[in-house]
């Protein structure tokens, strides 16, 4: 006797395939509305405030009036902010994974400074908004200055910056690091030479969407008191100053409609520059890809 | 003109041999009037508790190709990264006994392993030129060592991809990325590399393996012409190619030397049964 | 040859040990280890600054406030005058609420997108989708805050009458919106490493690809979900731009996910906003819920951790 019975095997099938179906078609639903999300709130965002853009809401300082209402403090303040950050943290970064890559032993520390990175990166960005108050604009009595926010920023994407280059120079084959050697460079020169250039495009792909991570975080740069309406520019790293996503949350907060409007005039200018800055990295990522 | 040069470039080099091996006429070991490069003595090495190289004992003569064949594991590769110390890039690794290079011990703690691998250079067992540009390739070496002058790296460039047969198929792309080459002709790429800092000695650790056959003849012929000028080392899963390239030849057997003599020999009338075994397909 | 070009007669070997005496190459290579070695050493005096001043001010604010009061207390109102009161759980509350509607929306989509991307999708499609998520995953959480104010909010409000304009849904659901990308990109991650010759195992049998993605997939992926809806956690617990302009500033201790609640983050945010004093309870407050919200999250990422580590599937 067979133990298969080739028709029930045939009817059965038939809702096997079904149940297939449906929930592919499910699955696919799910991926959908996660698409639909980013173009609802892309669509949302530019229909409510493109036409509250124009050359005198980059020009203006902020103001109480909607129709006045200006962002050149906060635009300023952020690429002042961000020209501590970007050399702050790329720097630290990239030392720490060469370290960690090409020098450190496998031993107790190291890997204790591999679990701190990896624990530092799921601390909530206002925990290093308090670390900030703390430290910089307190201890080290930098105020609510460019600095403090600059350096407080940095330590937030340090994390990340750190584990995108360790990846990046892991990625270096270690057969180019024998033919340096092998020609009686030394491990520095190796690093330099041979290392670093082949790590680059990783590393600075990897930077830049932590850097424009930095750009659109908002809550440490609260906590630490960062003013919202100024009428001045930052003239040194000292100066008080406010940056974009500071300034959309405080038109965000307001009563009057209008100023959902200027809010999202802000949000506008502040994806264009996430767009600038994720374009050249993958720019830069198709670049090299294609040269190496 | 180049031509010139390089008959030049070869006296001096013999000059500076020479004068480099006054004295040392008392170590000659065999019937051949040939300096030792490197003298291996109650040679041991271990990768934690691996113990991967024992007791090797071993004189390698100037101008020779010397092949080093075996089984896979039997430390053959192992050894010759121990000549230009690049096994110590394994954390683990324990030496003890004496490796001497020019009579001198490259294991004495005051012997800078970037002077030693200036001398004793290294061709891989995977093609891997630096994704540069052809030339910055072969200017990698001297430019390391502190050679700037732009004329002096332009013949240094030509004259090693020259050496290494490959000028004619590359001199029109020189700044053109070496990943664009085929594997032979990366491979020719990193032996003019190695030339280019004309180092005394050059290791091969398989070099043909990663190859196809045309291109491997044309690595053996490169070999051939380079051993007026040059000691080299070779290491090789391919009998037919130890007999065909190599004037003296060690079968190594689990980390031990089983037989060191002329190849001729070697692969006519070995001494050990374990060699004549190995060489006539028993294992292996 | 190099000897015209140089025109005095030397071999490369001779130029080469003519440069070879610069000092300065010897001390560069003592002297980078080290340099690098501190800038490593900063990710870890961060850790300790961030746990130190936590530790420290919390000290400080626990000398003003029992610390049974703080832990076990339902009513959370500092800034009632004469009589504040500092009991965290309605804030802890309101964080979980937040959270868990986070999670009922990110982790039934997110594993969707994710199942479909690794099992189903073509080549083609998961190489347009996934960076698209990735965008999703970079916008600025002040800008879903904003979009849950000013669209979820409203929306909302017509399905449900009685919603306020600050409630837990609505930045629950965004906050949910937002970590999709994190649980759909790492899941996916932990289902593409599951090998093909296990999947082919089973389509050979002729099991149907859901049955292989539910049957087989899945429960060899389920370490890497698991720890990568854990680390979703983590951020939803810690997010805060959403609930502050979109939960409101009422902590509260109930269940209710209509009305305005206040989170710990928000709670922070609220008073770094406002002018509280430096050296007030208020002020040291802040850095107690601060680290009340750091143990959590700490916990999450250990959690997240272990699992990956622990139940880490050997192909």
């Amino acid at each position: 006797m067979r133990y298969i019975d080739d028709t029930v095997i045939m009817k059965r099938m038939k809702t096997r395939l079904n149940k297939n179906r449906g929930w592919k078609a499910l699955f696919f639903t799910g991926t959908l509305f996660a698409l639909l999300c980013l173009v609802i709130l892309l669509v949302r965002i530019v229909s409510q405030g493109f036409g509250y853009l124009d050359w005198d809401f980059l020009t203006n300082f902020a103001s109480r009036f909607p129709e006045r209402a200006g962002i050149k403090a906060a635009l300023i303040g952020s690429i002042y902010m961000m020209s501590i950050v970007a050399p702050v943290s790329i720097i630290l970064g990239v030392a720490t994974a060469i370290y960690l890559e090409e020098y450190a032993k496998k031993n107790k520390l190291s890997d204790f400074i591999r679990m701190n990175i990896s624990n530092l990166a799921g601390v909530p960005s206002i925990v290093f908004g308090l670390l900030g108050l703390t430290i910089f604009v307190r201890s080290l009595a930098l105020g609510k200055s460019l600095l403090a926010a600059g350096f407080t920023m940095s330590l937030l994407i340090l994390p990340v910056i750190i584990v995108a280059a360790q990846e990046a120079i892991r990625a270096v084959p270690q057969e180019q690091r024998e033919a340096s050697y092998g020609m009686g460079a030394t491990k520095w020169q190796t690093i330099t030479r041979v290392v670093l250039p082949a790590a680059i495009p990783g590393i600075l792909t990897g930077s830049i969407l932590a850097l424009s991570r930095a750009i659109g975080e908002t809550a440490p740069l609260v906590v630490i008191g960062i003013p919202v309406i100024l009428q001045f520019l930052p003239d040194s790293p000292f100066s008080e100053f406010t940056a974009l996503p500071m300034q959309i949350y405080d038109w965000a907060k307001r009563p009057q409609e209008e100023f959902l409007y200027v809010a999202s005039a802000g949000i506008i200018i502040l994806m264009i520059f996430l767009v600038i800055m994720n374009s050249i990295a993958v720019f830069i990522r198709n670049k090299f890809q294609k040269r190496y | 003109m180049v031509k010139t040069m390089i008959k030049n470039e070869n006296t001096m080099k013999n000059i500076v041999q020479s004068s480099q091996n006054v004295g040392e006429e008392s170590i000659i070991i065999n019937d051949q009037n040939k300096n030792t490069v490197f003298g291996t003595k109650n040679f041991n090495l271990w990768y934690g508790d691996h113990h991967a190289l024992r007791d090797i004992n071993l004189d390698i003569k100037e101008n020779d190709v010397t092949a080093i064949i075996g089984p896979s594991g039997c430390g053959k590769s192992t050894y010759i990264k121990a000549l230009n110390r690049m096994v110590e890039l394994v954390p683990i690794v324990k030496t003890n006994g004496v490796i001497n290079y020019r009579d001198r011990n490259i294991f004495e703690a005051q012997y800078e392993v970037e002077e030693l691998r200036t001398k004793v250079g290294m061709v891989f067992q995977k093609p891997n030129p630096f994704p540069k540009s052809i030339y910055d390739n072969i200017a990698y070496g001297p430019r390391i060592h502190g050679i700037k002058n732009k004329k002096v790296l332009d013949e240094i460039v030509e004259k090693s991809l020259r050496g290494a047969a490959i000028w004619d198929e590359v001199k029109d792309r020189l700044n053109q990325n070496a990943y664009g080459l085929s594997g032979g002709q990366q491979q020719r790429i990193c032996i003019a590399r190695c030339l280019a800092i004309e180092p005394d000695v050059i290791l091969m650790d398989e070099p043909t393996s990663a190859l196809d056959p045309i291109s491997t003849l044309k690595v053996e012929e490169l070999v051939q012409e380079l051993k007026d000028n040059y000691s080299i080392i070779i290491v090789t899963h391919n009998m037919q190619q130890a007999a065909r390239i190599s004037d003296k030849t060690a079968f190594f057997l689990n980390g031990e030397v089983v037989e060191f003599d002329n190849t001729d020999k070697i692969f006519s009338t070995p001494t050990d049964q374990r060699t004549e075994d190995y060489i006539s397909g028993r294992f292996g | 040859m190099a000897s015209q070009g140089s025109g005095n007669g030397q071999s490369i070997q001779d130029m080469i040990a003519k440069s070879r005496n610069s000092k300065g190459k010897k001390i560069t290579e003592k002297l980078m280890p080290i340099l690098l070695f501190i800038a490593a050493l900063i990710s870890v005096l961060t850790t300790i600054g961030i746990v130190f001043t936590l530790i420290f001010e919390t000290f400080e604010f626990f000398q003003r406030v029992s610390i049974t009061d703080y832990l076990f207390g339902t009513n959370w109102f500092p800034f009632s005058g004469n009589n504040p009161t500092f009991g965290v759980l309605p804030l802890i509350l309101g964080t979980l609420k937040i959270t868990v509607i986070a999670i009922i929306v990110a982790v039934p989509i997110g594993l969707a997108a994710a199942i479909y991307l690794s099992e189903y999708a073509s080549d083609k499609a998961r190489r347009t989708i996934k960076p698209i998520l990735e965008v999703l995953a970079g916008v600025p959480t002040i800008v879903y805050g904003f979009f849950a104010l000013t669209f979820v909010t409203p929306i909302l409000q017509q399905l449900i009458p009685s919603l306020k304009i600050f409630n837990a849904l609505s930045p629950g659901i965004v906050v949910g919106i937002m970590i999709i990308p994190m649980i759909a990109s790492l899941s996916e991650d932990a289902m593409s490493s599951v090998p093909n010759s296990i999947r082919e195992g089973a389509l050979a049998l002729g099991a149907t690809k859901f049955e292989v993605a539910i049957k087989v997939v899945l429960p060899a992926a389920l370490s890497g979900i698991i720890s990568s809806i854990v680390l979703a956690v983590s951020r939803a617990l810690g997010e805060t731009m959403i609930v502050s302009l979109a939960g409101g500033a009422t902590p509260t201790f109930n269940f209710d996910v209509t009305g305005s609640i206040q989170t710990m983050t928000a709670y922070i945010v609220q008073v770094s906003s406002g002018d509280a004093g430096y050296g007030t309870t208020i002020y040291y407050s802040i850095y107690a819920v601060g680290f009340t919200l750091f143990i959590f999250t700490l916990i999450m990422n250990l959690l997240a951790h272990y699992i990956s580590k622990r139940f880490r599937e050997e192909y």
